[in-house]
């Protein structure tokens, strides 16, 4: 037997006319955390329906914890926990009634119950609010209970739809640390967003667009495979007029705004510091530094979009 | 299973018991309803504004208005000159009905000839004006039979009616149009709030993203259906439970028969009007749309297709055959039984064979497509 949680084979939806996902393959190995990246409505959540077996796919297989989505989706239920990209326990029942509720759906016994209460409580420092309405917790607290209540029954898989969008960034941080957590405990963990900074935080992802997977690795690999030049950080006066000189010279290969500062790849690094400081001096921008830096994932994302968007433009 | 159907059932009762306004327009508005329609709904005919016309203002004239002043409908509220005036009373519907008495009443009367009495009658109101009318006529005959009886017995006849009858009025003797009344508003308020609370409460699931965490879940469509409809039966049964209470406390309406039947029938009639409430509910996506559709299709066929006012059997054929579009029709049936007859079940297999029916066909056509939508 394979080593794999998750095994996508050429999964493909959809609906009328438009491919949502189109044949798309990638495994998960068990205990990882696995990241999905892509844009709003590039097929994430269709995907992650799929593989929860709410969806029928159109084409291809996937096997979740072993079991087939379209064969067996009631034994895919039992082994996965999902947490949905908006809040979706009730609202209207109180964190214990929620924890009390889920726990019996997934079938726990009373003792077992009692014993993932306590584990939950403690995870979503909730003790002393078992009795507080759920819809009156902030917003942070809410995440990380539906968290909770998404693990109660231990599964071995858990999908998290977005599990921090809407969720401040300190917040978010003690998130990643309890994915982190249930990773160690052997738990494979399959989570989208869209904070491509979070993408770190995973040992293997998939970057989605527009139904297709433009790039597979981890972190490390990605950034070794796609990015080959160095990459200079401007801080200027002004961004986006520089960027627009900038990127007519014939040794910047790419450019990109990232808050205040211009990221710029380029093939010759001698050449474009002393073009950049002539540049901006000619325009009479100042110039606050200039420094080569190592890439993140961003620089990989943004530069793997933009190679796909010329693509789409220029059919082969 | 039971497990899991049993924490459902749990957690439905937790959130309606933590929505006050659900749970007081489950039980309360019920009864409210009832007083409203119980009083507001009246069909009698009594109290009857009468003006009067005498033209003749003789002892006998006096005699015959008397007649109807003494039979308990009219009240004579206003005493004319003239039939003009009377009109005018009329127009302003100050008056339902006017009588003139001619002038030469007495006269015709002692000669033996026929007298002509002008009856004026607002009918705007066909029902009302109707029944105005037999009740004029009873006591015009009335009258009239006493003068053929003392002339005939004058002449050496005795006193002799060729064919007399005596109605018992069965079931409702006093013909109080509320005792008819009531078993339909039981079945109407149970409709009401059977289709739109479970209607409301699936989309409610639906609307707040709830359902997903559930549709993930190794959860059943069937155990989340069942689980959703049990809280709602038995919330509509303590709902008939206090109609049928509020009607004997307010209306005197008593139930004759036996309360078992009274359950099970119910029971029966209650599942049905669930299933159209799920059935709302995989058709609509917000409770928005959920309560429109709901308060439509349960209140409109109920009302008028029903038989709750409006007999079906004088409806033209075909709105006869579309009036099994609502169990209410079959379950009015049985309750006028139980409630005002005190028939047992025995006498209805039809009307219980049609409810078992409806049941499972909205139900099953409710659980294939709920299973659809949340897929």
């Amino acid at each position: 037997m394979s080593n794999h949680a998750i095994e996508v084979e050429r999964l493909t939806k959809r609906f009328g006319d438009f491919t949502a996902v189109d044949h798309i393959d990638f495994a998960v190995k068990e205990g990882e955390i696995f990241g999905f990246l892509g844009a709003n409505g590039a097929g994430k959540s269709t995907t992650i329906r799929m593989l929860c077996a709410l969806l029928q796919p159109t084409e291809g297989t996937a096997r979740v914890g072993g079991h087939d989505i379209t064969d067996a989706p009631e034994k895919v239920k039992e082994t996965i926990g999902y947490m949905s990209q908006r809040f979706s326990l009730y609202e209207d029942l109180t964190v214990e009634e929620n924890i009390h509720f889920f726990g019996k759906v997934y079938g726990l016994t009373d003792v077992a119950l009692r014993e993932r209460k306590a584990w939950a409580l403690t995870m979503a420092n909730l003790h002393g609010r078992e009795t507080s309405i759920t819809g009156t917790l902030p917003g942070g607290w809410k995440q990380r209970l539906a968290l909770g209540c998404a693990v109660l029954h231990r599964p071995r898989i858990v999908f998290l739809d977005e599990p921090t969008s809407g969720v401040d960034p300190l917040m978010r941080r003690t998130f990643w640390e309890l994915i982190n957590e249930l990773s160690s405990e052997g738990v494979t963990v399959l989570v989208t967003t869209h904070f491509l900074e979070e993408a770190e935080y995973c040992n293997d992802l998939i970057l989605i667009n527009a139904g297709r997977i433009i790039a597979n690795g981890s972190p490390k690999e990605l950034k070794r495979d796609h990015i080959k030049t160095p990459i200079l950080e401007v801080q200027c006066s002004n961004v986006i007029e520089a960027m627009e000189w900038i990127e007519r010279e014939p040794w910047a290969v790419e450019t990109s705004v990232f808050g205040t500062n211009l990221h710029v790849s380029v093939s010759d690094e001698k050449a474009a510091r002393a073009g950049i400081r002539k540049i901006l001096k000619a325009k009479g921008m100042t110039l606050s530094s200039l420094d080569r830096i190592t890439p993140s994932l961003e620089d990989v994302f943004l530069y793997l979009l933009d190679r796909e968007s010329q693509r789409e433009r220029t059919p082969v | 299973m039971i497990r899991r159907l049993w924490s459902i059932i749990k957690k439905e009762f937790r959130q309606i018991r933590r929505d006050k306004r659900v749970l007081s327009i489950l039980t309360l508005v019920p009864a409210f309803l009832l007083f409203l329609n119980g009083y507001a709904l009246n069909f009698d005919v009594t109290h009857i504004r009468l003006a009067v016309v005498d033209l003749e203002k003789s002892v006998r004239s006096r005699e015959f208005l008397n007649a109807f002043v003494t039979s308990g409908y009219f009240d004579v509220v206003d005493v004319l000159p003239s039939a003009e005036e009377a009109t005018t009373l009329l127009d302003d519907a100050e008056i339902r009905a006017a009588l003139v008495i001619p002038g030469d009443f007495s006269a015709n009367l002692l000669s033996g000839r026929t007298v002509d009495v002008q009856v004026l009658v607002d009918g705007v109101d066909a029902n009302a004006a109707t029944t105005v009318i037999g009740y004029v006529q009873a006591v015009t005959l009335q009258y009239s039979r006493g003068i053929l009886l003392s002339a005939l017995s004058k002449i050496g006849r005795q006193n002799y009616i060729p064919i007399n009858y005596e109605a018992r009025i069965w079931y409702n003797p006093e013909l109080k149009s509320v005792k008819f009344l009531v078993p339909g508003l039981i079945g109407f308020i149970l409709t009401i709030t059977c289709v739109i609370a479970t209607a409301l409460s699936i989309v409610r699931e639906k609307e707040r993203n709830t359902i997903e965490q559930i549709v993930v879940s190794p959860v059943h469509a069937m155990e989340f259906i069942v689980g959703k409809l049990v809280p709602y039966a038995l919330i509509a049964l303590i709902a008939a439970v206090i109609v049928i209470f509020a009607a004997y406390v307010l209306f005197g309406v008593e139930v004759k028969g036996s309360f078992l039947n009274l359950f099970v029938a119910t029971l029966l009639f209650v599942i049905a009007a669930l299933g159209i409430g799920l059935f709302i509910s995989t058709i609509s996506e917000s409770q928005q749309v959920a309560f429109q559709v709901a308060a439509l299709a349960s209140m409109l066929p109920t009302l008028i297709l029903s038989g709750f006012i409006f007999p079906i059997r004088s409806m033209p054929l075909f709105l006869q055959i579309f009036s099994n579009i609502t169990p209410a029709k079959y379950y009015l049936v049985i309750l006028r039984g139980i409630i005002l007859k005190g028939v047992g079940l025995a006498a209805y297999w039809e009307q219980m064979v049609y409810l078992v029916l409806f049941s499972l066909v909205v139900l099953g056509v409710s659980i294939l497509r709920f299973r659809k939508t949340i897929g």
